[in-house]
């Protein structure tokens, strides 16, 4: 072979990769920036060029400002709710004797097959104000009228704990399952109790599951529109309804490619200092 | 060691069943303070089953384990005061070295002083002094092991159990760390148990050796006892090269058993290793592969051998010995004799000369 296409090859065995991140992600992604510096004329027509005026509404309006760093507040809050209440199940799995472990995880991944949208819909039946729910305190007659727990910022957060779930429990299941098992019987022969143990042992050594948990859940709860339009308020709007309200109902597109621009950049911002500050790479290296 | 202190170990009947398999039966076994005992056998003997349950990382089914007196059949692990060491070395990867062997006595209360000092003193004794800020990932595999031997010394605890330390390591290496261990040990004093497959490290090592098989000990002695004097047909197979061959026991004398070998002659095989067997009952007889000497000269057979026309059939050629697979009277046999010259050819004519007092008696076993 030739000194040629021996340089080649690297670059022919990774065209099929980066023709996909170039033509699904890099050209739409440029279309998105060039679209967010056209304007929209009163008309309803779009006026190619390079314009600012997006630009400078999304940055002077506090509105925008506003509904972003309650996004990320949402987005935190669910997060922490997930890795608190992900990671008991994902403990469990991992550390059961059971030759069903996979069979549990199934279990785990089930909700995937139905869709995310009618699975945010069910929580309409619990806890609307004919749902479950209600009914059920109306019948023990602990409430007289229906209570209204849905459409707030407290049932946001809840559909998207249900949704982002079962990816936290994957993930800190996955760095769980990966510790050996030698290291805690090396702890409890030291001397360590069991919850000794978990403290000094499982639990750094699941860190970095619980990291890539919570980043997932984060950029997913971020983004997400769905969960908002259907469980929220008028006033829990989150950034991606924005974004979703500009292209879809005003047919703005310039200012919706402007407001997911900034999306992007908040969130790839985070996801980059984040990523310096839990070390994943760091603990990653631990384990040689 | 030579002091005989108390019993450090006591088994009484441990029984370990898991479902309806037996792993350990009914095992009684009683080791001396200081003393380095080896736990010998194939895998699958239950030798590493009898350490965990020592170890407190299993409960027996039944019996009871008592460490310095005290039965600690109930009590956990965290609480037995022992130091294990790993067959993968187990160091926790995102501690440093020094974390690592500070760890068990962090639940010691100890100061900080008190377990700097220690710590030190533990490094110096696996000679690793200067690594304390290294993380696990960095050292090698030998290093890994001193750390790991270091960490579960430095505890002072009252028994070390060692579950194949040496077996990850590459031949060399083995062999240097089976003499570091040994001399770390005698230099601690510290009661060890110490489980293997391998012969050469059992016998090299211990002051006494269990061998184990399917669940029961088969013999329990000094390495050259184990060696020279086997109790079974098992034992004489695991350890080194043996070739066994049925006997009839016919008379004995003062000193000796007389044995007749089918087709091969009359021994005179010595009363210390005949296992008090009865006269008129068939038994097995040992002869070491090095004691069964290959000769070509027309030199006299010793009054006590039998000399046996044999044919070499295949060598293994080793260097300084040579192992021959010969056919001794229609027995098929292993040799193993230094090369003095050139080695035997396959097909050489040889005479095969087996000594009474080389050889041992064991029980008989049908599918020997």
């Amino acid at each position: 072979m030739s000194d040629q296409a021996y340089t080649a090859r690297p670059w022919i065995l990774l065209s099929p990769a980066l023709g996909a991140v170039t033509f699904l992600l890099a050209v739409p992604v440029l279309f998105i920036i060039i679209y967010s510096f056209w304007l929209r004329s009163a008309a309803g027509a779009e006026i190619p060029g390079f314009f600012l005026d997006n630009w400078k509404e999304v940055f002077s309006d506090a509105f925008y400002r506003d509904i972003l760093f309650s996004t990320l507040r949402i987005a935190v809050i669910t997060t922490v709710f997930c890795a608190l209440l992900g990671y008991v199940p994902a403990y469990f799995v991992a550390m059961s004797q059971t030759q069903f472990k996979a069979l549990l995880l199934l279990l785990l991944i089930l909700p995937f097959w139905i869709s995310y949208i009618i699975r945010t819909m069910s929580w309409i039946n619990i806890l609307g104000a004919s749902g479950a729910l209600n009914r059920t305190l109306i019948y023990f007659g602990l409430i007289a009228e229906p209570v209204q727990f849905l459409y707030n910022e407290g049932a946001v957060i809840l559909g998207l704990v249900h949704f982002l779930l079962p990816f936290m429990v994957l993930n800190v299941f996955v760095s769980i399952d990966g510790i050996d098992r030698n290291l805690l019987d090396a702890s409890r022969s030291l001397g360590a109790s069991g919850f000794q143990s978990f403290r000094e042992v499982t639990l750094p050594l699941s860190l970095p599951g619980l990291a890539a948990g919570g980043l997932l859940c984060f950029v997913l709860s971020a983004g997400t529109y769905i969960t908002p339009l259907i469980l929220g308020g008028p006033r829990d709007a989150m950034f991606a309804n924005l974004v979703f309200e500009a292209i879809i109902t005003q047919l703005n597109w310039p200012l919706g490619s402007a407001l997911s621009i900034v999306l992007l950049v908040v969130l790839g911002a985070i996801v980059t200092v984040y990523n310096r500050l839990a070390g994943l790479g760091q603990i990653a290296k631990s384990f040689g | 060691m030579t002091e005989i202190a108390g019993k450090a170990v006591e088994l009484g009947g441990i029984v370990k069943r898991f479902g309806a398999v037996t792993a350990v039966h009914r095992m009684d076994l009683s080791i001396e303070e200081g003393s380095f005992v080896t736990l010998l056998g194939p895998s699958g003997c239950g030798k590493t089953t009898t350490l965990r349950m020592i170890a407190g990382l299993l409960d027996p089914s039944e019996g009871d384990i008592t460490i310095k007196g005290k039965s600690v059949t109930r009590t956990p692990i965290h609480k037995r005061n022992l130091g294990i060491v790993f067959q993968n070395y187990a160091l926790f990867p995102h501690k440093t070295i020094y974390d690592n062997v500070a760890f068990g006595l962090k639940y010691r209360k100890q100061s900080q002083s008190e377990i700097d000092a220690k710590v030190r003193q533990a490094l110096d004794l696996v000679q690793l002094p200067d690594l304390s800020h290294r993380y696990p990932r960095e050292l090698s595999g030998g290093q890994q092991q001193r750390i790991a031997l270091a960490r579960a010394i430095v505890i002072e605890p009252d028994v070390l159990l060692l579950d194949e330390p040496l077996s990850a390591l590459d031949a060399n290496l083995r062999e240097d760390m089976r003499v570091e261990l040994k001399r770390i040990q005698a230099q601690v004093g510290i009661t060890t148990i110490f489980v293997t497959h391998d012969q050469s490290e059992a016998l090299a090592m211990s002051d006494r050796i269990v061998v184990m098989s399917k669940g029961h000990i088969e013999q329990i002695g000094a390495p050259e006892d184990v060696y020279v004097n086997p109790a079974s047909a098992f034992v004489a197979r695991f350890l080194g090269n043996s070739n066994l061959v049925a006997g009839d026991i016919v008379s004995r004398s003062a000193s000796d058993v007389n044995v007749t070998i089918g087709g091969l002659g009359g021994l005179k095989v010595p009363l210390g290793r005949s296992r008090d067997m009865a006269d008129g009952e068939r038994a097995m007889v040992v002869v070491r592969a090095e004691r069964l000497y290959l000769d070509q000269s027309e030199a006299e057979t010793p009054a006590d051998a039998v000399s046996l026309p044999a044919e070499i059939t295949a060598v293994d050629y080793q260097g300084q010995a040579a192992r021959y697979f010969v056919s001794v009277c229609g027995h098929q046999m292993q040799a193993i004799n230094p090369i003095e010259t050139h080695p035997y050819r396959q097909g050489d004519k040889v005479r095969a000369v087996i000594r009474g007092r080389d050889c041992a008696l064991v029980p008989f076993e049908a599918s020997a």
